[in-house]
């Protein structure tokens, strides 16, 4: 008798040209609150997504209790006992709470749903987790942090053994994810095995007994938390040792960034996207915005290109007040920006290269300014030679291309406007290690050659550590630290991501 | 046979082979179809060219709809909208007998185009900046659009006796075409010159296929969509023009009615997807004039105007499910299934 | 005061309190302006005259729960008339299996709607206005000229009266009554009807949940259709023809009975009474212009146009306000689960 109440075994799963798991393991007790930990890419949510029947897993075995099981919808993993609660809440804003934990199986009496019951019960369970709201109002009059419970109470209801939770605190403060807690800690000591994803290493340390790290979809380890100080845990997260740092030493040619300040931030935020960041960015230089995911790093970014309003602290652009209002604002003060989200936000897939180099400029300029083809033609070619673009001709769609073609054709968008500030959110991201380098070099090189600055993101603190000349790092959404000049390097950087305790 | 294969999968395809069906059918079965004659007084005269001043007014409709249906967008309301625009331009220069038009005739048909791009902008404020859906939008304007002719024209059918103005839809002296497929050829060259001398194109396309990577990129999405609206209005108001001068009346009941089917019908049968995106002028411009080849054939089989749109639903049914992502992607299942189980008849035998 | 007039904002039937107040200001001028105005059978005249659209509006207002839409209501309540008209006059088909072929008809037309949209992933604006032409189409191959019902049995229906003392309904008044009761009931108090809002406001979410949502929407469009064809026979029944232009965007009209009723084009948000009374206001609205005599019938298509958009507006607004509330009544929610008492 193990007495674990989830095993997963040798687990396996492939997509087309990415190995996403292969042979992971993983182990669950009743009773025990479980942290998945890894950075991006590293399979976490893959594992969730097997074991909660929304991918299919191409080998390995789950057993719960013993007994296999291979669920095959979100639907079947409910039924074995298996509930997710996802970050952005899966319930709907426009049904009362009751409504929202009982959907589906609403209590009936004579063939109609009895709302009284439904309430009723609602109300129970919710007081059961400690929550005592009023049930009958629709969800949306609940902040995230009170949903999130509500959507708890929805799973533990559907008799849960084991419940998932994917980020659930990304969005809560401090009182709130206190009561999160203690509503996790409560469900703990009735035996429930709960597996907690999150990226907050204080919120891990102080709710979790055990954590499996995984890193580029195998496994880690699987470690006590308290015998894990924090140090190691993010060492193992990104692959390196303690006090390995030498690796700095290859790192070559940085920026020299010069004495002039091109963009000045004092304690900038905006409620509910960021509490509060400083930062000076001088010309020509590379500068990191680091932190691990959620910290704030591509919010801050936002902040910069006028995506997002600021409704606190001042900017300075060239030392004038500039209130950022929409990204061509930001464009006019000379501000280009690559967002995270490649496909989402960046490139217009049915579109051909050239369309997506020119976009930008063509903005700038406006309708009625259309700039010849053969003008056009010639950026394009220009771009793709300079980038070294993998195209088969500038016509080619963008969407046929590579994602690190892709991503070069989004930087080239913004060089052909000719930015004095160009800000590159995870432009590595999901793209093959010598494209990679390309791109922290191309970084550096603009910010030497051009004399243009450049705000560097991205979750690979080597490739902070290498591109960097100053890096600002955040956690929990505001500004902890900064280093500069030789205080840069991996393991300062890990310490600072880390915290006071580490 | 190469040239062959790429024109198969281009835009063109389905239109271009569907009007070569349709006049191959009528070539066939109607006498004298493809015959042109030329009259004493330097006209050219014939079925075809029938076929292709009729399609004029739908021509310039789908221009407008194509840009409208880029941006993931629709206007039902456009054959309303010809409706307004045939009120006011029959209103303005009224229906005296003695055939002395009450306001200039140029005046009046500049005021009866602003009245369109009017309509068309009131479109556009509703779908850009209240960001009410595009049907519920064009909807309003669809029915009560109506109504305001009819008010305008207080109900009556306004029949025009001032002479010039037939020419709008009819032949000028020494011209061997009708008048309304020059404004037609006007308004797709105008169309063309937007898109090489303006970035509109490229803006909409943006619009369409990818919202937010648009707005990211610096463009200003509401104006575009609020534009692409008005130009719709635009077109639908000369459209107007022409559809009173073909009858020399306004009939509020009837003027446009059920075009903005045809549109939408001539927009898709050019290959623009009806989900918004990539957007082909010439597809369009094709498929207007086959859309109004099958209505000609439909008449020509003895089918009544008002029993004309149950061809044509279907025809955007079908359209919709060749469209269809999820029904292609059925059809390569199928496919694929009915190939493993040929291969595996196949390995069967070979035991 | 101010947090007050927010709540009642928020309320999710503030919309409801501002449809029936337009319906009594409207109902009181007419009483002040219109002597006629005051005679009860005036206001049963609304539910007599409007029966079609009541039923036609409930059958939208489906649909726009699940932020779907049918436009092909109108074209299929023709349709109905003219094939019922057609049945009795041209075969010897006794009445009640011509009633029972044509509902079965529209009902089946809207499940065939329902399952393309549904299955094919298409947006459902293309292909309901499809369905609208053709079924225009196909009224107009049946007959191109009007048909007059004789059958006896129908013709006495039509001119039955149910007496209330104080005036009488018609049966296809009593009908769109019964479709209202039964509907809300089915919205409120069944799991497919709780399934359509939760589709509603999250299609996604609605999935995840284990909640049938290709089967609830195919049986939305069927729905619709139903009630299209249910519609049809009270429209029938007032008209007692079969008629081409029957119907002729009545889809408009049962779209802004609903939004005015509260219904949200963005789906989530429906309330069967609040149609009722935005049907009723248009209701009202007609019987001024008929009182007033000499303001032409087309004015009711554009008060009704701008009505709808007035209300549209209205809406956008109120669901900027309530985005504005939540953030503040998050607090109020904390507040509210205040420290854990121990039991």
């Amino acid at each position: 008798m193990t007495g674990a109440l989830l095993e997963m075994r040798q687990i396996e799963k492939e997509f087309p040209g990415v190995r996403a798991l292969s042979g992971v393991d993983f182990t669950l007790n009743a009773g025990e609150i479980h942290s998945l930990m890894g950075e991006n890419g590293a399979g976490k949510s893959t594992l969730v997504k097997v074991l909660t029947g929304v991918y299919q897993k191409d080998g390995g075995t789950i057993r719960m209790n013993g007994r296999e099981i291979a669920p095959r919808t979100p639907k079947e993993a409910q039924e074995c006992g298996i509930s997710t609660v996802y970050q952005e809440v899966n319930l709907c804003p426009n049904l009362t709470v009751a409504e929202n934990i009982f959907i589906g199986r609403e209590p009936k009496r004579y063939g109609w749903i009895d709302w009284r019951a439904v309430n009723a019960r609602a109300q129970a369970l919710l007081e059961r987790l400690d929550v005592r709201i009023d049930v009958t109002r629709t969800l949306d009059h609940y902040s995230v942090a009170l949903q999130q419970m509500i959507a708890i109470a929805r799973a533990v209801d559907i008799e849960a053994k084991i419940l998932i939770l994917d980020e659930p605190t990304s969005s809560l403060d401090e009182q709130e994810t206190e009561r999160l807690f203690k509503i996790i800690r409560h469900l703990q000591k009735e035996g429930m095995g709960i597996i907690f994803i999150s990226h907050f290493l204080e919120q891990v340390y102080t709710l979790c007994d055990h954590v499996t790290i995984l890193r580029n979809g195998e496994l880690v380890g699987a470690y006590e938390t308290a015998r894990l100080p924090r140090l190691e845990l993010i060492a193992k997260m990104v692959g390196k040792e303690v006090g390995d740092v030498r690796t700095m030493g290859e790192a070559g040619e940085k920026s020299e960034p010069k004495e002039e300040v091109f963009l000045e931030a004092k304690a900038i935020g905006a409620t509910g996207v960021l509490e509060t960041v400083d930062m000076k960015i001088h010309k020509g230089e590379v500068i990191g915005i680091a932190g691990l995911l959620g910290s704030g790093r591509t919010e801050t970014a936002e902040l910069l290109f006028g995506i997002h309003a600021i409704d606190r602290g001042s900017l300075f652009v060239k030392g004038k007040p500039w209130h950022p209002d929409g990204p061509m604002a930001a464009m006019r003060q000379k501000i280009g920006f690559c967002p995270e989200d490649r496909k989402a936000a960046g490139i217009i897939g049915d579109l051909t290269v050239r369309e997506n180099i020119i976009l930008a400029m063509q903005a700038k300029e406006g309708i009625l300014r259309h700039i010849p083809y053969a003008e056009q033609a010639r950026i394009a070619d220009d771009c793709i030679k300079l980038l070294k673009i993998k195209v088969s001709g500038r016509d080619q769609l963008i969407k046929n291309l590579s994602g690190g073609n892709q991503q070069k054709v989004i930087i080239a968008r913004w060089l052909a406007t000719q930015p004095d500030l160009l800000i590159l959110d995870e432009p590595t991201r999901g793209i093959d290690v010598g494209t990679k380098a390309e791109i922290q070099k191309m970084a550096i090189a603009l910010a030497k050659k051009r004399g243009m600055s450049v705000v560097f993101i991205s979750s690979e603190m080597d490739e902070m550590v290498r591109t960097c000349t100053k890096l600002i790092v955040l956690r929990d959404r505001r500004k902890v630290a900064e280093l500069a000049g030789d205080a840069v390097s991996t393991d300062a950087l890990m310490k600072a991501i880390a915290g006071g305790a580490a | 046979m190469k040239s062959l294969k790429r024109f198969a999968g281009s835009s063109l395809f389905l239109p271009v082979v569907s009007l070569l069906v349709l006049l191959l059918f009528n070539a066939c079965f109607v006498d004298g179809f493809l015959s042109l004659q030329v009259t004493e007084d330097g006209r050219l005269y014939g079925r075809l060219i029938d076929i292709l001043t009729r399609s004029s007014s739908l021509i310039i409709l789908a221009l407008g709809m194509t840009f409208v249906i880029a941006t993931s967008g629709i206007d039902i309301s456009v054959g309303a909208v010809v409706a307004i625009s045939a009120a006011v331009v029959c209103m303005l220069i009224g229906g005296r007998g003695d055939g002395v038009a009450e306001t200039p005739m140029a005046l009046a048909m500049l005021a009866s185009v602003c009245v369109g791009i009017l309509c068309g902008a009131w479109n556009g404020l509703l779908v850009a900046k209240f960001k009410i859906q595009a049907v519920v939008a064009t909807l309003i304007l669809m029915t009560a659009g109506r109504g305001v002719a009819q008010l305008l024209t207080e109900g009556q059918i306004i029949t025009v006796y001032y002479k010039p103005f037939a020419y709008i839809s009819g032949v000028l002296p020494g011209m061997p075409l009708p008048t309304n497929l020059f404004i037609a050829l006007l308004m797709v060259l105008l169309v063309v010159f937007l898109m090489k001398r303006t970035s509109i194109g490229l803006f909409v396309q943006s619009v369409g296929i990818n919202p937010t990577a648009a707005r990211f990129a610096g463009i200003n999405v509401t104006l575009v969509l609020f534009l692409v609206y008005a130009f719709s209005g635009f077109c639908a108001g000369v459209s107007g023009l022409i559809e009173s001068s073909l009858i020399r009346a306004a009939d509020a009941n009837n003027a446009g009615l059920n075009m903005e089917m045809d549109a939408i019908l001539a927009v898709a049968l050019g290959g623009t997807l009806l989900s918004g995106g990539k957007f082909y002028v010439g597809g369009s411009v094709i498929g207007a004039v086959t859309i109004q080849t099958l209505t000609t054939t439909m008449y020509a089989l003895g089918v009544s105007a008002d029993q004309l749109p149950v061809v044509k639903a279907i025809a955007v049914v079908v359209i919709c499910l060749i469209q269809s992502k999820k029904a292609q992607d059925m059809f390569d299942r199928f496919k694929a299934r009915r190939a493993k189980k040929h291969a595996g008849g196949k390995a069967v035998d070979a035991l | 005061m101010k947090r007050y007039l927010n709540r009642l904002i928020a309320s999710p039937y503030f919309s409801f309190f501002v449809t029936v107040l337009l319906f009594l200001a409207l109902y009181g001028v007419g009483m002040a302006m219109y002597k006629g105005f005051m005679r009860p059978q005036v206001f049963f005249n609304l539910f007599i005259d409007n029966a079609a659209l009541i039923i036609v509006t409930v059958g939208i207002t489906f649909t726009l729960i699940i932020a779907g839409i049918d436009l092909s209501v109108g074209a299929v309540l023709a349709l109905v008339c003219m094939v019922l008209a057609w049945l009795l006059e041209n075969t010897g088909m006794p009445l009640p299996v011509a009633v029972g072929l044509v509902l079965f008809m529209g009902t089946a037309f809207g499940a065939v709607q329902g399952f393309i949209i549904t299955k094919f992933d298409l947006q459902p604006f293309i292909i309901t206005l499809a369905g609208m032409f053709f079924c225009r189409g196909l009224t107009a191959v049946i007959s191109r000229d009007t048909i007059i019902i004789t059958n006896p049995t129908w013709v006495a229906i039509a001119s039955y009266r149910i007496d209330l003392g104080i005036g009488f309904l018609s049966v296809g008044a009593i009908v769109a009554l019964l479709t209202i009761v039964v509907s809300a009931a089915l919205l409120g108090f069944t799991r497919f009807g709780r399934t359509l809002f939760a589709i509603g406001g999250s299609e996604s979410s609605a999935a995840l949940m284990g909640l049938p949502v290709f089967r609830s929407k195919v049986l939305v469009y069927t729905v619709a259709g139903f009630c299209s064809s249910l519609g049809g026979l009270a429209y029938s029944l007032t008209m007692l023809t079969g008629y081409n232009l029957h119907g002729l965007g009545m889809e408009m009209d049962a779209i802004a009975s609903s939004v005015i009723g509260g219904t949200l084009l963005t789906g989530g948000v429906g309330f069967i009474p609040g149609a009722l009374v935005g049907v009723l206001i248009q209701g009202v609205i007609l019987t001024f212009i008929s009182f007033q005599g000499t303001l032409s019938a087309w004015w009711t298509k554009i008060v009704v146009g701008a009505l709808l958009c007035v209300f549209i507006i209205m809406q956008a607004f109120i669901t900027e306000q309530k985005g504005k509330l939540s953030s503040e009544s998050s607090m109020e929610g904390n507040e509210a689960a205040g420290p854990p008492e121990k039991p």
